[in-house]
């Protein structure tokens, strides 16, 4: 009876969840073998999963249109790493100082910083827009990148904050005692001893950049500095009313890649920073 | 006495990137909008002040209100119907069995990929006449909707499509379910409570604190909802502004109208509304989290 019941409550786990998995993977999945059908086949009704015969119809078309999809990878690309290395620049900084230094005003300053989680981004968006427009730096990747080198993630500079909170006072005093000023003993114990939430760091504003839509959205015109999120937004509003899946499912397979790839190899990571978000102060 | 004067000092070096950040991206660009709210300003002549223009044609607006109950429409269904779905999922991957790990990975990838790629797939599978979410309908003798063309349901497909990018709530959620001491459900069986019971008395108090959270942070993101809507109604809020967010209200005020002084009118408000919805949440929270004894 028991034994029964054992194996029954396995089976509606595994079936519960195999259809919920069904769901979930069911959008990339059919993205990914849409992109590879002929436009014959992913235009025709009923529709079919499995590409006959496969092809790269999808991707030539995608590759030789207007949008110069190639030109956009190359924009998300550069704009994703400035971003990550800003944000590990002003996130490990001044994640830090919060930890680690005493000064007045710090717990103010600290209460400031998680309240700006809380401010709506259209709220600074038009003064600071005005600003950029008076540098001359619409248009540009500025606007894109400068903010993570300011440290406008909260996030990362909490995640930092909380890693370095949790290094024994022992060895920076120790360090300390043999002469060492705080910024060697930043870079040389402080640093090395964070990588994994550093790891973090780096995920989190690369795929923040990599998926960022508003942002370029509001900033770039000219079509050759468009990201990825923008370039597909406009190639998807070409083909209107048509049934030409083909193409626009291969460019949208071609612009999630890298993110796929990277959460193919780096889940672990991607899961334990989200366990340590906010909730374990 | 040095030594403390070169920590200070030490500590506003650190943190003067974010600080920076603070003041020129934060603290003094909310300031301007909330003065500008005030004025008649598109972006690059100096602002003229109109007193309470901006609000009473707001005020008077019928689009405003239109936007305002669509983006509470989005925010009210969508937020509590992540969290159950998330927290359902949370509490299915947190068996013991064999291939938790793939679901919990499974059930995450939308929302790290969440953005326009995604969003264009969901049109497709929208779509009313090829789509494949009317196709499997018809498998079950169900005729789908027009998901995306009639007016009525094209904010429930929009809301149906957000749940599935609730990973990183149900991460959260059961990080805090390995938090909950075995002992407590150990002691519930030998005390003989239910499924239900145990679930009710012991799971849920226990992870109120991350409901809170969650609901909180689902607020905020919530409201300022642009993007879904936006891919998936070719920017506009079609059909008959059934998408048409409060977001896009300002987007539209600002660039494709140019006028600046009238959009940060608009984001104080939600800026206003958001804070007080906040603040309400966070009142009625003594209420139903469970605030664990001890020096925690």
């Amino acid at each position: 009876m028991m034994r029964m019941r054992k194996i029954a409550g396995a089976a509606v786990w595994y079936l519960v969840l195999g259809v919920l998995g069904i769901l979930f993977a069911f959008p990339f999945v059919w993205m990914i073998l849409t992109g590879f059908q002929t436009g014959k086949q992913a235009g025709a009704y009923p529709p079919t999963l499995w590409p006959d015969p496969w092809s790269i119809y999808g991707y030539i078309k995608g590759f030789s249109s207007a949008s110069a999809f190639g030109r956009y990878f190359l924009n998300s690309a550069f704009i994703s790493v400035m971003c990550v290395i800003g944000s590990l620049f002003s996130s490990t900084l001044t994640g830090y100082g919060f930890a680690r230094l005493k000064a007045p005003g710090k717990s103010l300053l600290f209460t400031a910083l998680l309240a700006t989680m809380m401010i709506p981004s259209n709220v600074t968006l038009l003064p600071i827009y005005s600003i950029y427009a008076k540098f001359g730096w619409l248009d540009t990747f500025i606007p894109l990148v400068l903010p993570s080198f300011l440290g406008t993630s909260a996030f990362n500079i909490f995640l930092m904050r909380q890693f370095f909170a949790a290094i024994p006072r022992e060895i920076d005093e120790a360090a300390r005692v043999d002469g060492a000023n705080m910024l060697q003993i930043f870079l040389s114990i402080f640093v090395p001893n964070t990588k994994p939430a550093m790891f973090v760091v780096v995920l989190f504003t690369f795929v923040g950049a990599w998926n960022d839509f508003f942002a370029p959205l509001v900033f770039l015109t000219d079509p050759s500095k468009y990201t990825l999120a923008v370039g597909l937004n406009f190639f998807k509003g070409q083909f209107p009313g048509t049934t030409d899946y083909a193409p626009l499912m291969a460019m949208a397979t071609f612009s999630m890649l890298p993110i796929l790839l990277l959460f193919l190899f780096a889940q672990r990571y991607f899961i334990e920073g989200i366990a340590t978000t906010g909730l374990k102060g | 006495m040095k030594k403390k004067t070169s920590e200070v000092l030490a500590f506003y070096l650190f943190i003067s990137p974010w600080l920076l950040g603070f003041l020129l991206l934060s603290l003094i660009p909310m300031l301007y909008s909330l003065v500008s709210s005030f004025m008649d300003w598109d972006g690059i002549v100096a602002p003229v002040f109109t007193g309470l223009k901006n609000f009473s044609e707001m005020f008077r607006d019928e689009l405003f209100y239109k936007s305002l109950s669509n983006t509470f429409y989005f925010a009210l269904a969508s937020v509590p119907l992540n969290i159950i779905v998330a927290l359902f999922l949370a509490m299915m991957i947190n068996a013991k069995r064999r291939g938790a790990y793939f679901f919990r990975s499974l059930f995450y990838l939308p929302s790290v990929v969440s953005g326009v790629a995604i969003y264009v797939v969901w049109l497709r599978l929208f779509n009313s006449e090829s789509g494949y979410i009317n196709y499997f309908l018809k498998f079950l003798g169900i005729q789908g909707p027009s998901w995306l063309k009639n007016p009525k349901i094209t904010m429930l497909s929009i809301i149906l499509m957000s749940v599935s990018f609730c990973g990183s709530q149900m991460l959260i959620f059961l990080a805090g379910l390995q938090d909950v001491p075995r002992v407590y459900y150990e002691a519930a069986l030998i005390d003989g409570a239910g499924r239900l019971t145990t679930f009710f008395r012991i799971t849920l108090p226990l992870l109120s604190p991350v409901i809170l959270f969650n609901l909180i942070m689902g607020i905020i993101g919530g409201l300022q909802v642009f993007t879904q809507p936006f891919v998936l109604s070719n920017g506009e809020g079609t059909p008959a502004y059934s998408t048409y967010v409060y977001a896009m209200g300002i987007y539209k005020s600002a660039f494709m109208q140019h006028r600046f002084g009238y959009a940060s009118a608009l984001a104080w408000v939600m800026f206003l509304v958001i804070m007080a919805l906040s603040l309400l949440v966070f009142a009625s929270s003594k209420k139903w989290v469970f605030q664990q004894g001890g020096d925690e």
